[in-house]
């Protein structure tokens, strides 16, 4: 069953966006007033999402780690959400600035969502660095759920303090004011990234299992003496 | 030790300030080095951007701010150097007090080393970059102070978390300074309104981002300090 459904993760995933590619490159009527380059809002967006979604699934894990049960496989779980979220934060930021240069005319600008979500990609690449650095695995445990409360208020922060600078990102619209083709696109493919990142998760997960594991195996026997005489 | 002779909570942030104040005194050694290091800062900045006066005192705030972060690493890296020495963090952490209260008592002297180097840099700045504090000194002085609590506080979790690992020196400044970012943005808001005037009544906003800033962060430190230091 598990194993079924390590490969059907993938399988769905990768072939809902095979198709949810097609919706947003060809189905879906390009945008009114931006054209073409619209359509990157498509993978933009729901790898945004998926990095808030692994963002909180770390919040989590770190608070569960802290205040509930300090054990291996939280401290996992805390891991593989920090790091599919460093990943997923930094392909939006990416097709974003794609998209802005021929929206905005500029690649990058100060924008609070912008600044916010890069510092908050920063944090999150401090941590997964600070991870590094820490042999300890109990320690780096615990230290690393620290970390990790502390990026997810400074998210939060950071986002309220650059807020107030001039915004130039739009609103969300909300489904209502689009057209539904758009919607439906977008849904099509937020579930596709959902599948994907839920499977990256998965094995990043069993990767932080099996690397605690190593290190906490006990050291390896020394080889058995040599059998004298051939006799088995 | 009677149960009656055991410190209360602010008692023993107390003791902890008084001890960080008093290792300090006696040797002075990280107070002399932050200051120049915090002012050979400043003079980079104006050679970096050129000898324009206009140009340097209109993001004099900004600077003065910098200049007080960067010297912030340095602070506070050594104020856990000194505790990991000899073993001085595991003595204090089997004392029956609150670890909470050693926080609270680091970052405030933390804060207080910072607030000193800030009083020696306001009159270099404002001699350097050409400026009069318009909107008067106890202003910026508050300003200041917010500020300095602001770094402190997270700076003190962080350089806990770093003072045990193989790469600290590189580690602090890449896990404080974007936290740190919230701080910046008011601080050098706040200290531009003060040093420039402030005719749309901004500062007040920004001096309450500040609070809220010292608010999250000194709350946070003192939830989470006592897992950051047990072992």
């Amino acid at each position: 069953m598990v194993k079924a459904l390590r490969i059907a993760l993938p399988t769905i995933g990768f072939g809902m966006l095979a198709f949810g590619g097609w919706l947003a490159l060809v189905w879906v009527p390009a945008e009114r007033d931006m054209g073409a380059p619209s359509r990157i809002m498509f993978a933009h967006v729901p790898s945004v999402w998926m990095m808030f979604l692994c963002c909180v699934l770390n919040f989590g894990a770190s608070i569960w780690y802290l205040a509930g049960k300090p054990s291996i496989k939280v401290d996992a779980m805390a891991e593989a959400g920090a790091e599919v979220c460093l990943l997923f934060g930094t392909i939006g930021v990416l097709l974003g600035s794609i998209w802005a240069r021929p929206t905005w005319g500029v690649y990058w600008n100060w924008d609070p969502r912008l600044t916010s979500v890069t510092v908050m990609l920063v944090t999150y690449a401090a941590m997964l660095a600070a991870r590094r650095f820490e042999e300890d695995p109990e320690r780096r445990a615990r230290v690393s759920s620290v970390l990790g409360i502390l990026a997810a208020a400074s998210a939060v922060l950071v986002w309220f303090s650059v807020k107030w600078f001039n915004s130039l990102h739009q609103p969300q619209s909300s489904p209502s004011t689009t057209y539904p083709e758009l919607v439906l696109t977008l849904r099509w493919n937020s579930f596709a990234f959902l599948f994907i990142a839920a499977w990256f998760v998965w094995e990043r997960y069993d990767l932080a299992l099996a690397a605690r594991a190593g290190e906490l195996a006990p050291p390896e026997p020394p080889p058995a003496p040599a059998q004298q005489g051939g006799a088995a | 030790m009677s149960p009656r002779a055991r410190p209360g909570f602010w008692l023993t942030a107390l003791l902890v300030l008084q001890k960080d104040l008093l290792i300090e005194w006696r040797s002075r050694a990280r107070l002399n080095a932050l200051v120049f290091f915090a002012l050979s800062t400043l003079l980079l900045f104006s050679f970096a951007l050129g000898a324009d006066t206009r140009i340097l005192g209109r993001s004099a705030g900004g600077y003065l701010w910098l200049a007080i972060m960067f010297a912030s690493v340095l602070a506070l890296g050594e104020s856990f150097r000194v505790e990991n020495e000899n073993g001085a963090l595991d003595g204090l952490r089997l004392l029956p007090v609150d670890p909470r209260a050693i926080f609270v008592g680091k970052a405030a002297g933390n804060a207080a080393l910072l607030m000193v180097v800030a009083v020696v840099l306001v009159p270099v700045t404002l001699a350097v970059y050409d400026v009069r504090p318009l909107g008067g000194l106890p202003e910026l002085a508050g300003v200041l102070a917010l500020g300095c609590l602001g770094i402190s506080a997270p700076g003190t979790i962080y350089a806990a978390i770093t003072s045990r690992s193989r790469a600290k020196d590189v580690l602090l400044p890449l896990l404080l300074f974007p936290i740190l970012i919230p701080a910046l943005i008011a601080g050098s808001k706040a200290a531009t309104l003060v040093l420039h005037g402030d005719p749309m009544q901004e500062l007040q906003s920004w001096t309450k981002l500040l609070l809220g800033f010292n608010a999250a962060y000194w709350s946070l430190g003192i939830l989470l300090f006592p897992s950051v230091i047990e072992d």
